[in-house]
């Protein structure tokens, strides 16, 4: 039974932590926990709620909503584990064929996704005309040639961003032919660009059973907590996704962890528009807050060597963190990129260890108070303040690349090994280190909002520029609402047009973004 | 020299410096080409002295608008069917295909036609970098005919296009694209291999693949000073980058912060697709026809596109085909051409005055 909004919790599984909070209504935070990551990732997320509710002030029964941010999707991807084989179907002949489905994807992932591939006649012109009829029954024959057992079909049409009317009618086709299969469509993943889109989607349906068998997992670890809540899992943009979403868009919760980290920044310090650095042991992740959600990349990314073109953080990450190596090369002065990582407690100089690094430097020239001060042991030869001056250039031209403008802006300081950083930084205007920094990502997935994006391609000699700007935006704001957001308080947070080159008559790609306070029930 | 999937990175990064930050990304032009290899082997690379007097030689390109060849991507088969139309109209084979723009994706899509085709590719092109119509090409300058120019789709609809001259066949080929859906394929100046010796950029590929291999290796700014005598006009930041549309070209303007020996420096950057016009502290320092280039710390090119604040990049700039320098080559893309009030003076002559 949903309940009234009481406390939530949230928890972020990173590669080395597994972060955990509770928050109240109010936002404080009443408890917070870091364990290590498990590789079996659901151990560790049991043991890092154990330790939040466990604080005294938490009783269980009073957690109403739990935001879970993972990468069990992308690690699944990696190690290529509980994958589905997926029937790859196109809609787009006689266009296309010049480039196959899965052409750019690694061998070894191919093999291991691909159940068959396609590409059926159909798909539309980008003003939405037909570029060639859909042939239902060029598709069946396909279906019904491949080996079973099939568990999922992937299914991308030409210009699905424009209208997904040939995407639905395949998706009845797969129904009739295969009955009850997980059916992802390219409309629902990506935006424009045919084979980003079809590789974002082919992962989606390959990640389907993960998707299930972890929100499976996850409920017994809560029920075994004592807790009854409603489950949320954070998406790559920052923002919220009931878990029926989840189970059929899984592939969106990759890249989530830093989207909560830079959500978690912007609400610990009320800060809109800002940059952010999430500084851990091994490497920095610096993004741009605008309107206090992730500045999107605006260039495909890749998922473990798949080209795609799903929403993501625009991330700049550098190998610099609390235990990144300093060198003593023969030609002067090496950071890294090598770093002690997880053993940082071990086997720095100020923990007792024999290796130096950055967060040692810290130590030694006075920027950070923690384990051991040199008393006259630590190696001589190392050049401490320069180590730290480099470091320091390293971070300010990072944090430069990711800014929009000249203007200064104020940079965000979270995670654990924020403590190497400087107080000062040049073309940012204040350096800000808020309350329980180290835990900002679990802060970001307790407090994420619920979204829905939209991205369609008009022309404009049938559309006023207005008339579209308004169906996008009502889609999006529908979206949002859908995927459990308080109709209520649903806003459009972001529109971004782009006028398509060398078409005669003007045509516009419009994508929106809303996002809303989570619904109560 | 045999173009196969090992020489295809090479070539891509050759034309992405060539195209002067136009052509697009090559990314999709690449992808085609290794997929067209791969079903059906290697494309033979032939200088024109080694084809035939007489034998046919057809220049192949897309056109439309770039975001819709992302999505609507070609049939592979477009190739062929031009050829055949131009085997029927001239009574005798084609013998090879040419490449009609070196840049981006239209550098990379004829060696995936000629590839599905089986013949080879010319070593030649028709500008020696990019540019937005298909009438600023060479054999233009020579007064050999566009046409008759083929345009077909990828259902294999087909139009063929006989016009009074170059700039007619542009205005005829836009709307037929449109209808076809914003992107076609085309040939145009379709020659024998004599009338083109004189007539085309020649060379090309086998530059374009040499400066290619030598940039992944090597210094980017010193392999094009040796390589194609660049001249290294700032090393900086992008600081600031506008953009706007008119009459369908995208258009723009960037401002590069100089840092090290370039501190203290701003430069402008104009494009049409293609840059255009560079002013270092409000003084012409290069400007088309010669080729102004953009290139990232991995010593790549960035098409005008993708360029975005921040980014550490260092623009160069190295003299255009001959042929664009006479006097009817800058009536036709010349500063002038492109709406601005300035002589051009080679890149070459301001960068000596300078120094």
């Amino acid at each position: 039974m949903p309940r009234a909004l009481d406390l939530r919790l949230g928890i972020d599984v990173g590669g080395t932590n597994t972060d955990a909070v509770v928050l109240d209504r109010q936002d404080r935070v009443l408890a917070a926990s870091k364990v290590s990551t498990t590789p079996d990732v659901t151990s560790g997320i049991a043991s890092a709620i154990a330790q939040a509710v466990g604080q005294g002030s938490v009783p269980a029964h009073r957690i109403t909503h739990v935001m879970l941010g993972t990468t069990h999707a992308t690690n699944a991807i990696l190690e290529q584990r509980d994958l589905q084989r997926v029937a790859v179907v196109r809609i787009g002949g006689p266009a296309t064929h010049a480039i196959p489905p899965l052409a750019t994807w690694p061998d070894h992932l191919r093999r291991t996704v691909s159940a068959g591939e396609v590409i059926v006649p159909g798909g539309l012109e980008f003003d939405g005309r037909e570029l060639a009829p859909f042939d239902p029954d060029e598709l069946a024959r396909f279906l019904e040639a491949l080996e079973p057992p099939i568990d999922a079909v992937a299914v991308t049409g030409v210009f699905a961003p424009v209208s997904d009317r040939h995407e639905r009618q395949a998706e009845e086709v797969v129904r009739r032919v295969l009955g009850e299969v997980a059916v992802s469509l390219s409309a629902e993943i990506g935006s424009v660009g045919l084979l980003e889109r079809e590789n974002a989607t082919v992962l989606n349906a390959a990640l389907t059973r993960v998707a299930r068998r972890f929100a499976e997992a996850l409920e017994r670890s809560l029920a075994a907590s004592g807790i009854d809540a409603v489950t949320y899992f954070t998406q790559n943009d920052g923002t919220l996704m009931a878990l029926d979403y989840v189970l059929s868009h899984p592939v969106l919760t990759i890249g989530s962890g830093p989207a909560n980290s830079m959500r978690g920044a912007a609400h610990l310090t009320g800060l809109d528009d800002a940059v952010v650095a999430d500084i851990g042991g091994t490497s920095t992740d610096v993004g741009a807050l605008s309107h206090g959600f992730p500045r999107q990349s605006a260039i495909p990314v890749e998922v473990c060597g798949v080209r795609t073109n799903f929403r993501m953080p625009d991330i700049l990450s550098i190998p610099l963190g609390g235990g990144t190596r300093i060198h003593l090369a023969p030609d002067g002065l090496r950071l890294g990129p090598d770093s002690v990582g997880y053993r940082l407690p071990r086997e720095a100089l100020t923990f007792g260890g024999n290796t130096p690094t950055l967060t040692d430097a810290a130590v030694f020239t006075g920027r950070a108070d923690l384990g051991v001060h040199p008393n006259g042991t630590w190696p001589r030869e190392v050049p401490w303040e320069r180590a730290l001056t480099r470091a320091d250039e390293m971070l300010a031209e990072a944090v430069d690349r990711v800014k929009v403008s000249r203007r200064p802006v104020p940079l965000v300081m979270v995670g654990g090994g924020s403590i190497i950083a400087p107080n000062r930084i040049p073309g940012v205007s204040e350096i800000v280190r808020p309350p329980h920094f180290e835990v900002a990502n679990a802060i970001g997935a307790a407090i994420a909002h619920v979204s829905g994006q939209v991205e369609r391609v008009y022309h404009l000699g049938s559309w006023s520029r207005e008339v579209a700007l308004a169906e996008v935006c009502q889609m999006a704001a529908d979206e949002a609402v859908r995927a459990g957001a308080d109709p209520e308080s649903v806003q459009v947070v972001d529109v971004e047009e782009l006028t398509i080159a060398y078409l005669t008559g003007p045509a516009l790609r419009i994508r929106a973004r809303a996002a809303g306070a989570l619904g109560s029930l | 020299m045999t173009l196969g999937e090992p020489d295809l990175e090479a070539l891509a990064r050759g034309c992405a410096v060539f195209g002067g930050g136009g052509g697009g990304d090559p990314t999709l032009g690449y992808v085609m080409a290794r997929e067209a290899i791969r079903r059906n082997g290697p494309v033979p690379v032939v200088d024109l002295d080694e084809l035939p007097d007489d034998g046919l030689i057809l220049p192949v390109a897309m056109v439309g608008a770039p975001t819709v060849i992302e999505e609507k991507i070609p049939n592979g088969s477009e190739g062929e069917r031009i050829q055949a139309v131009y085997e029927r109209h001239f009574g005798r084979p084609v013998v090879a295909f040419a490449v009609a723009e070196l840049g981006g994706v239209e550098g990379m899509l004829p060696v995936a036609w000629a590839a599905h085709a089986r013949l080879p590719l010319a070593d030649c092109d028709l500008m020696g970098r990019a540019f937005p119509e298909i009438h600023m090409c060479t054999p233009n300058l020579h007064g050999l005919p566009i046409g008759p120019v083929v345009v077909t789709d990828e259902r294999g609809n087909i139009a063929t296009f006989t016009s009074i001259d170059a700039a007619w066949a542009e205005r005829l080929v836009r709307p037929t694209c449109t209808a076809m859906g914003s992107c076609a394929s085309l040939a145009i100046y379709p020659m024998t291999a004599a009338r083109a010796r004189g007539a085309v950029v020649r060379g090309s590929l086998t530059r374009a693949v040499q400066v290619g291999r030598l940039l992944e290796a090597g210094d980017p700014v010193a392999v094009l000073e040796a390589e194609v005598g660049a001249v290294r006009l700032i090393e900086g930041k992008v600081a600031d980058v506008e953009r706007w549309t008119t009459q369908g070209f995208a258009r723009g303007s960037a401002v590069i912060e100089g840092f090290g020996d370039d501190a203290g420096r701003l430069l402008r950057l104009e494009f049409q697709n293609e840059n255009l016009v560079a002013l270092l502290d409000g003084e012409v320092v290069a400007s088309v026809p010669d080729v102004i280039t953009v290139l990232d710390h991995g010593g790549g090119a960035v098409v005008s596109e993708r360029l975005r604040y921040g980014q550490r990049v260092t623009v160069i700039s190295f003299p255009c085909h001959p042929a664009w320098r006479t006097a009817t080559g800058l009536g036709l893309v010349g500063p002038r051409a492109w709406g601005y009030d300035l002589d051009y003076v080679p890149v070459e002559r301001i960068h000596a005055a300078r120094a």
